[in-house]
């Protein structure tokens, strides 16, 4: 008689566990759902601003879906598209010649420093690490760039400040180290020379790690807005990030003379224009960078990045 | 027959239909010419950390001169430590101080604790189709730059029609004027900061949590351990590690701000630098506003001399508790 009530009871217990994990698994969906359109809707309500009427958000504000549809803010960018033409012109340069010449250099160093027979492998190692540890700053460098190398307004101020980042050399040397020995025993048995082992066996193995490191790299690039703030003065040579900045800092500018009365308020780039802007820089890159999001997830569950 | 066609190889047997040696590898042999083909793979890059890692460190020779530009870094006059009394004389620069250490601290432990409890979300359904799809728009921050999260800051923050004071009036409270209030702003910067830092902090330690051994939960899953006592005594204790190493490790670069976050979101706002000025935000002022590069750079050197002293104390802290079958520290 008792052996069944403690038979009833642990099937009792088994439905509650049961429930519970049901209900504990909705609310963990739930909770991601919650996180995840955390990180959209800001996003979104960008693009809302950018395709409601210019007087309906003045007056009512921004909200996450245009209250009044209205395209007139691209139509205003694309009768004028000069300026975001330039400047995508500018961010796909620098994004593409920096990507392809930082992991180009990066790799070679990587290489040199993973042979084991290097002689000068462990001062080199030193030489490159120490950097990671001391940094100059902002300061001696404005100076360097601006005083000795004389590149501001130049495009190599754009390409040069991220040629090199440490942290990503040591993550393919370790990559490279991993390289099975006999493989590159057999090639110079072949009769490869190092130049030959280094682009016809190390660059094509490490290519994970290359598209991993790659992408972080065209990210920096792309996103870069502080070394045009620090060295571009000529608008020609704006990148997007910088141009978004230059609007929104033009604008708020205005607004204040308008304030004061200098400047009739039509003259100000509308609200919604800037969204567009905004829109029209990030879009396609966001898309871009989804689409290689894979090689992020890998770079991260390998355990390479911090 | 003929194995080689290459220049350097070491094959004897193929020795006649090689091209000569070249000078050197006769004069110092094959191991020479290897060294030397190495040490120009890797120069491009030696040159570039020479130029710009380590003659910028002759820069912090700046910090100790009165700096004209038409005398140069060396020609200017030597002043000694003045430029450190002027600096530390004033209020921003402990103010600046205050605000990057605190700041950074504050976005360090909600980063970290935010970030745990994501992955521990993620790893409770990793085996669920959604899964996929939240590690997207997850990640999603990551691709967008300091500028644009600049802009949707506005859109919510903007006084007059701004989505957070309309919600506010509508719910008939009186709006606020965030870009004038700096009391709001740590809290504003925090959320922005775990906004952009969560997603990707979340996926790293999600890799860990499924690096665990999943014979551990199957043993406990037989004990009757439900999902709770898994993860307090399996999950959380296998994962502390490397959440503890990780916000060390962060903890090394404390006196560094994130310079995008603090001018961009703010949108350089002097009404605010009473909470949001930090050093970064100080050096970018001094340098290019004010143009005192003699004071940027006293700023500058005490930045990177109290970091330097942080990354080796904290890289030591890290190498004593580290298992030795996992190095995780610097150096």
């Amino acid at each position: 008689m008792s052996s069944y009530k403690t038979q009833i009871r642990q099937l009792r217990k088994q439905d509650t566990d049961q429930l519970l994990s049901v209900i504990t698994r909705f609310s963990v969906h739930f909770a991601l759902i919650f996180f995840s359109l955390c990180c959209l809707v800001p996003l979104l309500l960008i693009v809302s601003a950018s395709f409601t009427d210019e007087t309906t958000l003045t007056r009512q504000g921004y909200s996450l879906i245009p209250s009044e549809f209205s395209a007139r803010a691209y139509e205003l960018i694309f009768r004028n598209p000069n300026a975001i033409l330039r400047a995508y012109a500018v961010s796909i340069f620098t994004t593409v010649v920096g990507t392809i010449v930082s992991l180009t250099v990066m790799s070679l160093l990587a290489y040199a420093l993973s042979r084991p027979e290097f002689a000068l492998r462990k001062p080199l190692s030193f030489f490159v690490f120490f950097t990671m540890l001391f940094n100059g700053g902002i300061v001696p460098y404005y100076i360097l760039m601006t005083q000795y190398l004389r590149v501001q307004d130049t495009i190599f101020a754009l390409l040069l400040p991220y040629m090199v980042v440490v942290y990503y050399v040591l993550i393919l040397r370790t990559y490279f180290a991993a390289l099975p020995p006999e493989l590159i025993d057999a090639a110079r048995v072949d009769g490869a020379g190092e130049w030959r082992i280094f682009f016809s066996i190390a660059l094509p193995l490490a290519k994970p790690a290359l598209a991993t490191i790659g992408l972080f790299m065209a990210l920096n690039y792309w996103n870069d807005w502080t070394t045009a703030l620090y060295f571009i003065r000529d608008s020609d040579l704006y990148p997007l990030q910088y141009l978004l900045y230059i609007i929104q800092s033009n604008a708020q500018a205005m607004q204040i003379q308008s304030a004061v009365g200098n400047i009739a308020a039509g003259e100000i780039p509308t609200q919604t224009a800037r969204m567009a802007m905004a829109v029209l820089a990030t879009g396609p890159a966001a898309v871009f960078f989804l689409f290689f999001q894979r090689y992020l997830v890998r770079g991260v569950t390998v355990g390479a990045f911090k | 027959m003929s194995i080689s066609t290459g220049q350097e190889t070491i094959n004897p047997i193929s020795t006649s239909t090689r091209k000569p040696p070249t000078w050197w590898a006769t004069v110092r042999g094959h191991r020479f010419q290897r060294n030397a083909t190495w040490f120009l793979m890797a120069l491009p890059a030696l040159l570039w950390l020479l130029i710009f890692k380590y003659l910028t460190l002759f820069g912090v020779w700046i910090g100790f001169t009165e700096y004209r530009v038409r005398r140069g870094v060396f020609g200017s006059e030597f002043v000694g430590l003045e430029n450190f009394q002027f600096l530390f004389a004033t209020e921003a620069a402990w103010r600046a101080t205050r605000n990057t250490v605190l700041l950074n601290l504050m976005f360090i432990f909600f980063g970290a604790v935010f970030s745990l409890f994501v992955a521990w979300l993620l790893f409770e359904v990793y085996t669920s189709n959604l899964t996929r799809y939240y590690q997207t728009l997850l990640l999603l921050p990551r691709f967008v730059s300091w500028v644009v999260v600049s802009y949707f800051v506005y859109a919510l923050l903007a006084t007059e029609n701004g989505l957070i004071n309309i919600t506010l009036k509508n719910l008939g409270l009186q709006g606020l004027s965030w870009y004038s209030s700096p009391e709001y702003w740590p809290f504003i910067l925090l959320i922005i900061s775990l906004w952009s830092s969560v997603g990707f902090g979340s996926l790293i330690y999600l890799s860990g949590m499924l690096a665990i051994d999943t014979q551990l939960y199957e043993a406990a899953q037989i004990d009757g351990a439900n999902r709770w006592q898994q993860f307090r005594s399996i999950t959380f204790p296998m994962i502390l590690p490397l959440v503890v190493i990780n916000v060390l490790l962060s903890m090394a670069y404390i006196m560094s701000a994130d310079f995008g976050l603090f001018f961009q979101v703010t949108r350089n706002q002097p009404l605010l630098y009473a909470t949001t000025d930090v050093l970064d935000t100080y050096i970018y002022r001094s340098l290019t506003v004010t143009q005192n590069v003699s004071m940027a750079a006293a700023a500058q050197f005490y930045q990177s001399i109290v970091g330097f002293l942080l990354v080796i104390f904290f890289n030591w802290v890290v190498r004593s508790i580290e298992r030795d079958d996992e190095p995780l520290s610097l150096f």
